[in-house]
């Protein structure tokens, strides 16, 4: 695959905490429009390794490049306005604030509402504000989360406050989205629907996506391409069916000498 | 942090979140409309009936007069500011004198004789135009205080802010404290007397409305406050009119773009940088916002007591307006007015008022204005007992209080 057609591309990436290697020099890609799926054991480095895609951690080396633009240590808002998208591993939601608008919150680098129009509140700001709110309502919906919009985030039941996670993170308006375990604690029949709505997302918004995932059906299911970490390295990469029946991986999950069994 | 509640049906919140979308698209909820024109209006009519008031039997001697109501007024002003930094972005400041006395010394600076060298006049009421110093209109300067205190929040926000939670309260209260000793040792600045000292700068020229406007009406705008026969009056008005155009941008502020990223920062800073909240710029501009009413505050109030002092900035001011902030309802605008006003009346004169009624009725020898600070903390315990969310309860904020709200770092690890 030539460079060109990445969306996403991280060059010899490391990240050390003090004497703790976290993420040792990986190279990883994610194709334009491709659904690509990070897994490995608890402790492999793939947060980390999202958390220096998006932002929150600086990488001690390498190279990060989004969209032909070097991201590398740029603060997360920033990334965030470049077009990544991200939704976390425990959910992060603003408790507090409604469906609605935590999607809003979601808008804010699309938006260009300042003080002083803020205050006047100009034609122009309700304007804006209207359409937001609209466009707001409409990814609610979009998500499965129809007539939630009035709801306090915190009173949403568990899948739907996963649901209003990927709202919130579509309402940056991203290229590419980063969705961490988004299945945790899911229900099958929960599992099974959210892994039509990643299909759907990427057929009917023309994204890319990157999934940490530890259910392998949902990998499997959805994948155009798996990457394996372990103890901060890259074991293995290629599309699913090869990754399934690489030895290192299965050696990985299941130990050593389980590949020969 | 989260709760997987199994049931489909989520629990219905009282109408909490549908009110709070109502916010969104600015919707006016006509009784309540009703209820602020007439609490306005009652304000505004208050020099004329107050004194029908003060003879009622029993509550009269309880009832401020006209002067006291402008304190009041404006240490309810710095609180509503206040409440924007600590309220809404959740941010502990405990250093907010810092920018009422810059407020005050523009004030000093730009509307009385300090500058002695120089003689300068724009729009200056009430004084011979002969006299040295720089006099600027007190409008302007009204204006350039806030603008001045505005930057001078910025420039301690921009490196402050990157810190969280106590780390932040115990640097604002650096700031706090280092530009009242600054202001008090400020008269030899490299040999230029930039603040007079300890002395403090007095005395500051009035506010006014100018010989043209005051002819114009008939002398029913007063050419200067400070020579008018109802000064108390002219300031109390115009000090209700700060107010009321704090309260109005204040709420503008929360139902807009930037309160709602204020808000999402004070629940969560990592979920809110992820969503492409800018931390330091949005923070900074809560912090500057503050600073700007605290600014308008403190210049309107140097002008109204004719002075800047340096005793008048300590430490104990800014806790003050803390109190009135949570008294009232952290990030609830009406909740503070209510603790503004409560605690500014029992700073003015409550507590005399009540040390004299004991005396005087009861016998008992007791001062209460000696231990005053003692009872505003009595006040505050109390209410963290009894009333944790305040006066009037934010009711967004009143389910954190009560609940919690989660802001660990992410995944505990920060670099």
């Amino acid at each position: 695959m030539n460079a060109g057609d990445d969306i996403l591309s991280a060059t010899d990436v490391r990240k050390e905490f003090g004497g703790l290697l976290a993420v040792d020099d990986v190279d990883f890609s994610v194709p334009r429009g491709g659904i690509v799926s990070l897994i490995g054991p608890n402790g492999a480095g793939k947060t980390t390794f999202f958390n220096m895609l998006t932002g929150v951690y600086k990488p001690t080396a390498g190279r990060i490049e989004f969209a032909d633009t070097d991201v590398t240590g740029k603060p997360p808002h920033a990334i965030t306005e470049l077009g990544i998208g991200r939704t976390f591993q425990n959910i992060r939601l603003f408790q507090h604030m409604t469906a609605l608008e935590n999607v809003l919150v979601g808008m804010h680098a699309r938006l260009s509402g300042g003080i002083i129009r803020s205050i006047l509140r100009t034609p122009g700001i309700r304007r804006e504000e209207r359409g937001a709110a609209e466009r707001a309502r409409e990814l609610l919906r979009y998500s499965g989360l129809r007539g939630r919009d009035d709801e306090l985030a915190r009173n949403l039941p568990y899948g739907d406050q996963r649901r209003l996670e990927v709202a919130r993170a579509l309402a940056t308006e991203p290229k590419l989205l980063l969705l961490d375990e988004p299945t945790a604690g899911m229900n099958p029949q929960e599992t099974a629907a959210f892994t039509d709505f990643v299909a759907k997302l990427r057929a009917e918004r023309e994204l890319s996506i990157l999934l940490i995932e530890h259910d392998m059906k949902v990998v499997m299911g959805v994948s155009d391409r798996v990457t394996v970490l372990d103890y901060g390295q890259k074991i293995a990469e290629g599309t699913p069916a090869e990754v399934q029946s690489n030895e290192r991986v299965i050696e990985a999950y299941l130990g050593a000498g389980a590949a020969s069994a | 942090m989260t709760e997987p509640s199994a049931a489909g049906q989520p629990r219905r919140d009282g109408g909490l979140g549908g009110e709070l979308n109502r916010r969104l698209r600015g919707g006016v909820d006509p009784r309540g409309l009703a209820v602020v024109a007439a609490v306005i209006a009652a304000a505004l009519l208050y020099p004329y009936y107050f004194e029908f008031l003060q003879d009622v039997p029993l509550i009269g001697d309880f009832i401020p007069g006209v002067g006291s109501m402008v304190v009041m007024l404006v240490f309810t002003m710095m609180a509503v500011g206040l409440n924007i930094v600590v309220g809404y972005a959740g941010l502990l400041d405990l250093g907010y004198v810092a920018f009422y006395a810059a407020g005050a010394y523009m004030a000093a600076w730009f509307a009385s004789q300090q500058f002695e060298q120089w003689r300068f006049h724009l729009g200056s009421v009430g004084i011979s135009k002969e006299l040295s110093g720089l006099h600027l209109s007190i409008w302007i300067v009204i204006l350039l205080a806030g603008l001045f205190t505005m930057a001078v929040g910025i420039l301690i926000g921009l490196p402050t802010l990157r810190l969280r939670g106590d780390y932040l309260a115990i640097v604002t209260l650096g700031f706090g404290e280092i530009i009242p000793q600054f202001v008090r040792n400020g008269d030899n600045v490299f040999g230029f007397d930039l603040t007079h000292g300890t002395f403090g700068i007095s005395p500051i020229d009035s506010p006014g409305f100018g010989k043209t406007l005051s002819d114009a009406t008939n002398e029913l705008l007063p050419l200067s406050y400070q020579q008018s026969f109802d000064r108390a009056r002219w300031f109390f008005w115009t000090a209700l009119v700060l107010v009321l155009v704090t309260v109005f941008c204040s709420v503008r502020l929360r139902d807009s773009r930037l309160g709602r990223a204020w808000i999402a920062i004070r629940e969560d800073e990592t979920a809110a940088a992820a969503m492409g909240i800018p931390l330091m710029r949005t923070k900074t501009w809560a912090y500057a916002l503050g600073a700007f009413f605290g600014g308008v505050a403190g210049a309107f109030y140097a002008s109204f007591k004719a002075g800047a002092f340096p005793a008048d900035f300590y430490f104990n001011i800014s806790v003050f307006l803390l109190c009135m902030v949570i008294l009232g309802g952290l990030g609830s605008v009406w909740g503070v007015i209510l603790g503004g006003m409560v605690l500014g009346y029992l700073n003015v004169e409550g507590l005399a008022t009540i040390g004299t009624k004991l005396q005087q009725d009861a016998g008992i020898d007791f001062d209460p204005t000696k231990y005053q600070f003692g009872i505003y903390g009595l006040i505050i315990v109390l209410v963290m007992l009894f009333r944790p969310t305040g006066l009037i309860p934010e009711r967004r904020h009143k389910r954190e209080l009560e609940e919690g709200v989660q802001d660990d770092t992410l995944y505990g690890t920060s670099q």
